[in-house]
């Protein structure tokens, strides 16, 4: 294989070759293609978007629109853990923008970054369903902590290295 | 049929007609901003909405289907006040620079806005801000006047099939551009400007380049000579005015003196030209064993099209440059030879229904004449433009003849600016060159009109020339995969980059739709039928060329300056 210079890694370019082969020339499976590369690189980079497109037989902007369209697909590197935050009618009105507000302070990041050293990943959502706990955010999917407030949010942090 | 009515007609209309297009057929007009017959239908932008009886709430007219008994209102006071709501909001995200955007009074926002009385926009929210991508010679980008109506999307993707756009994000935030927000001119983008056709306001334009002409015309060292390509003549009425399907060649061309231009040439006389090289070309590749088919190179749009996304066909592709760069070529060497002016002092301007010319002169190889061969390239709606500009009445002005000798063609040439135009030329000229005889019937009509990919089978002596035409690049494409198939056996292809052929180019007068589109194309073959000439090969200034410097067709001259060669692009490079 050649040598290239566009940031992708040869052992990962065959997993995502591996990835994308049942679906060789069918523009049907973006969606799956994009989850898979996704759970296999962390993001989706250019040149996975690249090896994506040719390999489904589909343009760039096809994929990259898709990308940015869905929440899920990121452009940018994951952090360690995804904090999401709930801004959600209950939770907007009891305080979705404190909550922000507070771990930007903490973090130095707003929704859609990641922290310098990948630990926390940022993003906001629609309604988790945990309205009785407003303001609420989920940590990697699972951990729902509510009630929050500006004073309570920094041991919540220091759970999660 | 579906019996309805709106606005108290009675109206019926076949089962899964729109309510939009149901309404249109009884005269009522419905006002619609990212709605495009055929090629945008969905519903985005919710200005054509209707009452239904019995609806919960407004109807998007463009997208829904009639129903039995439907009882539709479309111009309820509710209804308006609806609209003049969808219209305020647009606005409210539109930059207001109207007074300084290339498509002021040529725009479908502002037409709407000035319908709807809009005197003042009640929401002051946040607007977007983007930067102006100005990278392509052809097209200027300015997404803050996107509607987001998606028309140029989906010209790009389902007709042309080169989808160099995409709908970045989505809400608010959304942003019509190529992915990761790469430049036009870095990219698979064609340049060919049906995208700047269909944007109902200003967000994708031409790039006006009249200045550049303004300032040769002013430069009393300047020799400025101009060249019209063949659709232009049947493009300029509207582009000042006049009612589409307008024959404007004789008010063009004393509008152009008017202008100053030193001289106002043709690029039919290069068509005329092209046929010459180009059916020789075809000849020899007959008989000698050469790549076959062979393609037609007229069209910059299709020449990059096919070095991005087919570079493994590129040795099908004729060699022969395109009419309008031969023209340059021949500009600044045997018109400057004739006319004892140093080229270095030659402005060649040409006047295009094409965006992507301004691309195609700008290419390295196009400086044979040791010189940029084609220095400027103005659309025909710049040029109404510069018309308008110097206060020229152009519609009344007495019709004037072109310059000898790069003014002197024939309805072959002429033909040139429609789908099966070049086809149709060529075997004219291959049918007499090749039998010796007197062509009888010379208007090929299986050559003519809008379908995609036209085919015919016509006996030329002993051969049997199979040849297919295409117009828009989704339609080349269906040639081409055959082509890599190994299932296609034609000896010859015309493909045009947009549909209609250039009649219909990036750089036409707005609007151009398909009943526009035909109705220049009937021009031009009635432009055809009143010359007297209408074989290339009889076209005496051509014969005078060849005698007098080219010597013959494919001859080491013509190599030089009327021959190039293509560059493998690929895509996401």
């Amino acid at each position: 294989m050649v040598a290239c210079n566009c940031g992708c890694d040869d052992e990962l370019t065959k997993q995502l070759d591996k990835i994308i082969d049942p679906y060789r020339g069918n523009p049907g499976g973006l969606i799956q293609v994009l989850t898979k590369a996704q759970n296999l690189v962390g993001y989706l980079p250019k040149w996975v978007q690249i090896q994506i497109a040719e390999g489904l037989g589909v343009s760039l902007q096809e994929v990259f629109g898709v990308i940015t369209f869905y929440a899920f697909f990121s452009l940018i590197p994951r952090g360690r853990h995804k904090i999401s935050v709930c801004a959600g009618t209950a939770c907007y009105v009891k305080g979705t923008k404190m909550v922000l507000k507070t771990l930007r302070e903490l973090l130095d990041i707003k929704p859609g970054q990641t922290t310098p050293d990948s630990r926390f990943t940022l993003e906001q959502v629609r309604c988790i369903g945990a309205c009785g706990l407003a303001p609420a955010m989920i940590i990697d999917g699972k951990d729902v902590h509510g009630r929050l407030e500006p004073e309570i949010i920094p041991g919540v942090l220091e759970q999660y290295a | 049929m579906i019996n309805l009515t709106i606005d108290n007609q009675k109206v019926a209309v076949e089962a899964g007609t729109t309510i939009l297009e149901a309404a249109r057929k009884v005269g009522v007009k419905i006002p619609t901003l990212c709605y495009l017959k055929d090629l945008n239908v969905i519903g985005a932008c919710r200005i054509c909405m209707v009452e239904v009886q019995g609806a919960r709430t407004f109807i998007p007219s463009c997208v829904a289907p009639v129903a039995e008994g439907m009882v539709v209102r479309t111009n309820t006071p509710a209804v308006i006040a609806a609209r003049k709501l969808v219209l305020e909001l647009i606005l409210s995200d539109h930059p207001m620079e109207c007074l300084t955007c290339l498509r002021n009074q040529n725009c479908e926002l502002q037409d709407l806005a000035k319908e709807f009385g809009i005197t003042e926009v009640r929401f002051d929210g946040a607007k977007t801000e983007y930067p102006i991508d100005d990278s392509s010679p052809s097209i200027i980008r300015d997404p803050r006047k996107c509607v987001l109506c998606r028309r140029c999307m989906s010209v790009c993707t389902n007709v042309q099939t080169v989808q160099a756009l995409c709908a970045e994000n989505r809400g608010f935030d959304t942003l019509i551009a190529p992915a990761f927000n790469e430049k036009l001119a870095n990219m698979e983008c064609v340049n060919c400007g049906q995208c700047s056709l269909v944007c109902p306001t200003g967000a994708i334009v031409e790039r006006d380049d009249t200045a550049k002409v303004w300032a040769a015309l002013a430069d009393p060292k300047k020799h400025v000579v101009v060249q019209t390509a063949p659709a232009t003549r049947v493009q300029l009425g509207e582009a000042v005015g006049a009612e589409p399907g307008s024959i404007f060649t004789g008010q063009m061309v004393a509008g152009l003196r008017r202008l100053g231009f030193d001289k106002v040439f043709d690029t039919d006389f290069t068509a005329d030209l092209t046929i010459l090289e180009e059916g020789n070309e075809l000849l020899q590749r007959v008989t000698t064993g050469g790549t076959l088919p062979m393609i037609t190179s007229c069209s910059p749009g299709w020449i990059k099209f096919c070095e991005h996304f087919y570079p493994d066909l590129l040795a099908h592709l004729s060699t022969c440059k395109s009419p309008q760069q031969m023209f340059g070529a021949l500009a600044k060497t045997y018109y400057a030879k004739k006319a004892g002016i140093d080229p270095a002092d030659i402005y060649c301007v040409s006047i295009m229904p094409c965006t992507a010319k301004k691309y195609e002169c700008r290419r390295p190889e196009m400086n044979s004449s040791g010189y940029q061969d084609v220095d400027v390239v103005l659309t025909s709606r710049e040029l109404g433009r510069m018309f308008i500009q110097a206060g020229l009445d152009t519609t009344n002005l007495p019709e004037e003849e072109y310059d000898e000798p790069l003014g002197i063609s024939t309805g072959a040439g002429e033909i040139f600016g429609a789908s099966g135009g070049v086809m149709e030329a060529a075997l004219r000229t291959v049918y007499e060159v090749v039998t010796g005889q007197t062509l009888e019937n010379i208007d090929f009509e299986v050559c003519r009109g809008l379908t995609g990919v036209k085919e015919a089978t016509v006996q030329v002596g002993d051969l049997s020339v199979k040849v297919a035409i295409t117009n828009g690049l989704g339609n080349a494409r269906k040639v081409l995969d055959k082509i890599r198939a190994g299932e296609a056996d034609y000896h010859f292809i015309e493909v045009m980059c947009c549909p209609g052929g250039c009649i219909g180019g990036g750089g036409s007068p707005i609007p151009t739709n398909t009943e526009i589109r035909l109705k220049r194309i009937d021009a031009t073959y009635t432009e055809d039928e009143r010359m007297v000439l209408r074989k290339s090969h009889e076209n005496p200034a051509v014969t005078a060329l060849y005698e007098e410097f080219l010597e013959k067709p494919l001859g080491h001259k013509s190599h030089e300056l009327l021959h190039t060669h293509y560059t493998p692009r690929g895509v996401n490079k």
